[in-house]
């Protein structure tokens, strides 16, 4: 240790630590006293009333219609936005076999990244807004213009029951596939070329080389993709709060409700803060289990090359 | 799909997906020539047929915003499909100033950047601390940061909401620039401990033997040389705080502080009731052009930086 050390560990840890402390540890600790009040935030005045509010939530539908609409989102989103992103980055590299080698671009390889990119960068808020019109129930949104011009009647995407929901993921994937469209890429471009050679020479078909060899060896990449894609899943707060119908309510008649959203609702629009609260903590248990699930399932060997 | 299969059952062989370019120009020996050479071109042909359908849903929805941005309202309830009648600069104006975007924007901005340097200020020193002193209690800060990162947000908004209220920082664009900054923070304490731990220690004993100080290491040399982290660190960071909603949403609650997110939402309720369309559309505008440009100026930056700190 040299001299001062001390003093620099300290100046340089006092003020990170303290306002990481009051502004993210302590709240997350308040957090689960609070799940066991029955506070609504207007009085400082608050009640201990044990695990009322987790009895509660066992027995409330809204909750458990949120529950199963998380639930769908983490299998749905990332088997499908990494199947279409494994699917497209594997059409980018056939494209690129015509390169002559050592060249790094194919025609048409960079544009195609540089497109499908872009609306990861957006905010999901402003994607909800723009989608939103996108699926205006009227002839007058883009995607029932598109379908009057083939003669079907205009669907109420975002307003009927069947549709909402289905319709607010698609959102979803459609700003996600970009992004690991790049990163596959990325990772697939890693694999030494003598591989696929040998592959060639031993006569595997394309369908047989992306099984058997193009995937194992990207498996790592993917497996935490997936576990990445799903914890995102498990939010949907923004999308929901700004696509559903009457500004946010999760609508219609929760047909879209997510926990996220059923939470902010219940604390901000309610005032139930310990009850919210209590939404809070299933949303962790549901985190962490989700976690510890997918870190079993994927677990495989790893390939080494 | 049929297609699909058909295109790939008739081509037995090369190249199978995935492939690196062989290098066939150099290598003349290389099997059947022409009949590889067929096979690649219906190939590339049906995959960039696959890649432009989904180019074409991407760009597709963009471009429309932006067009209809130009239209009259009466033009935005007719023909989604047709072009505005003649280029309304007008909307934007009108978007800009009577529905406030400007004022959301340049709020946005100024948050965005004091939060995003606050996170990278205050995440380099925790970091190179974690990685380069050893004292009692080093272990118990990183996983005080680490365990930040596995909690939902959501957990903590109520009790933020009460003590952002306490101390002022509710309502405020500093105020939320920190709060954006200690919530980034597990994340970049997390990624730059690691990259620390990769320089070599031989540049901070040379320093130190140069006379500099415990600050001037870090300030003169060690940032310095962290850079690429930090640039990698730096772009997740600000996208994400660019992507913040729920954060605003709750502690935000005067007109005036809102960011651009926020207010595009509360806009396009709004103009729901008012049916000014154009100026919703302006201000979506607004909104995805700037970050076009930036995108586009620094794409490989931000999808080299993105890629490398998901591999990690």
């Amino acid at each position: 240790m040299r001299v001062g050390s001390r003093r620099f560990i300290v100046s340089a840890l006092a003020v990170p630590v303290i306002l990481y402390c009051v502004l993210v540890i302590s709240p997350y600790a308040q957090a689960f006293y609070i799940s066991l009040t029955d506070w609504n935030g207007l009085s400082a005045h608050r009640d201990f009333i044990g695990l009322a509010n987790y009895t509660r939530l066992v027995t409330d539908g809204v909750f458990w219609t949120s529950l199963w609409h998380n639930v769908i989102a983490v299998v749905v989103i990332p088997v499908v936005t990494l199947a279409l992103g494994l699917f497209f980055a594997t059409m980018i590299r056939v494209g690129r076999y015509r390169a002559r080698g050592g060249s790094a671009g194919v025609r048409g390889g960079g544009v195609y990244r540089v497109a499908y990119f872009f609306p990861h960068v957006l905010s999901v808020a402003i994607v909800g807004v723009l989608f939103s019109s996108v699926y205006d129930p009227t002839s007058s949104g883009l995607l029932n213009g598109a379908l009057g011009a083939v003669g079907i009647d205009p669907v109420n995407w975002l307003g009927d029951k069947q549709t909402a929901y289905g319709a607010i993921l698609a959102v979803i994937i459609w700003l996600s596939v970009g992004f690991y469209v790049v990163l596959f890429n990325s990772s697939m471009s890693s694999i030494p070329a003598e591989l696929f050679e040998a592959a060639r020479i031993d006569g595997a078909s394309r369908w047989q080389t992306f099984w058997r060899l193009t995937l194992p060896l990207i498996w790592d990449t993917v497996q935490v993709a997936g576990v990445y894609l799903g914890i995102h899943a498990l939010d949907m707060f923004a999308i929901v709060n700004v696509m559903s119908a009457a500004g946010g309510s999760g609508g219609p008649d929760n047909a879209t409700q997510v926990l996220g959203n059923y939470l902010y609702l219940t604390a901000f629009a309610d005032s139930e803060f310990g009850y919210s609260t209590a939404i809070g903590v299933a949303l962790l248990v549901l985190t962490l289990l989700f976690a510890w699930v997918s870190l079993r399932l994927t677990r495989r060997e790893r390939v080494e090359y | 799909m049929s297609l699909k299969t058909k295109l790939l059952k008739t081509e037995d062989g090369p190249p199978p997906p995935g492939t690196r370019p062989a290098p066939r120009a150099s290598r003349p020996t290389a099997g059947p020539a022409p009949d590889r050479s067929i096979g690649g071109t219906t190939l590339n042909v049906f995959s960039h047929g696959i890649l432009l359908t989904w180019t074409v849903l991407v760009v597709v929805p963009l471009a429309w915003a932006v067009l209809s941005s130009f239209k009259s309202t009466d033009e935005v309830i007719g023909d989604p499909w047709s072009l505005p009648s003649k280029l309304r600069w007008e909307n934007f104006v009108e978007a800009w100033t009577t529905a406030e975007i400007g004022r959301y924007f340049v709020n946005t901005t100024i948050v965005v950047a004091l939060g995003s340097a606050l996170t990278l200020g205050m995440g380099a020193l925790v970091a190179y601390v974690i990685a380069r002193y050893s004292f009692r209690g080093n272990r118990m800060v990183y996983y005080l940061f680490i365990v930040g990162m596995t909690f939902p947000t959501f957990l903590a908004i109520v009790p933020l909401f009460f003590i952002a209220r306490g101390l002022h920082l509710a309502n405020s664009l500093p105020g939320l620039a920190i709060i954006y900054s200690v919530y980034s923070l597990p994340f970049a304490v997390f990624f730059l401990t690691a990259y620390f731990r990769t320089l070599p220690a031989a540049l901070a004993e040379a320093a130190f033997i140069d006379g500099c100080g415990h600050w001037g290491t870090f300030l003169r040399i060690m940032l310095p040389v962290a850079r690429p982290g930090l640039v990698s660190v730096g772009v997740f960071v600000v996208l994400g705080q660019w992507n913040q909603y729920l954060l605003p949403l709750v502690l935000q609650s005067s007109p005036d502080k809102y960011v651009l997110s926020q207010g595009l939402a509360n806009l396009a309720v709004s103009q729901g009731y008012a049916g000014n369309w154009s100026a919703l559309f302006a201000g979506l505008t607004i909104s995805i052009l700037p970050v076009l440009v930036v995108f586009l100026s620094f794409q490989r930056q931000i999808q080299a930086g993105m890629v490398a700190g998901a591999l990690k």
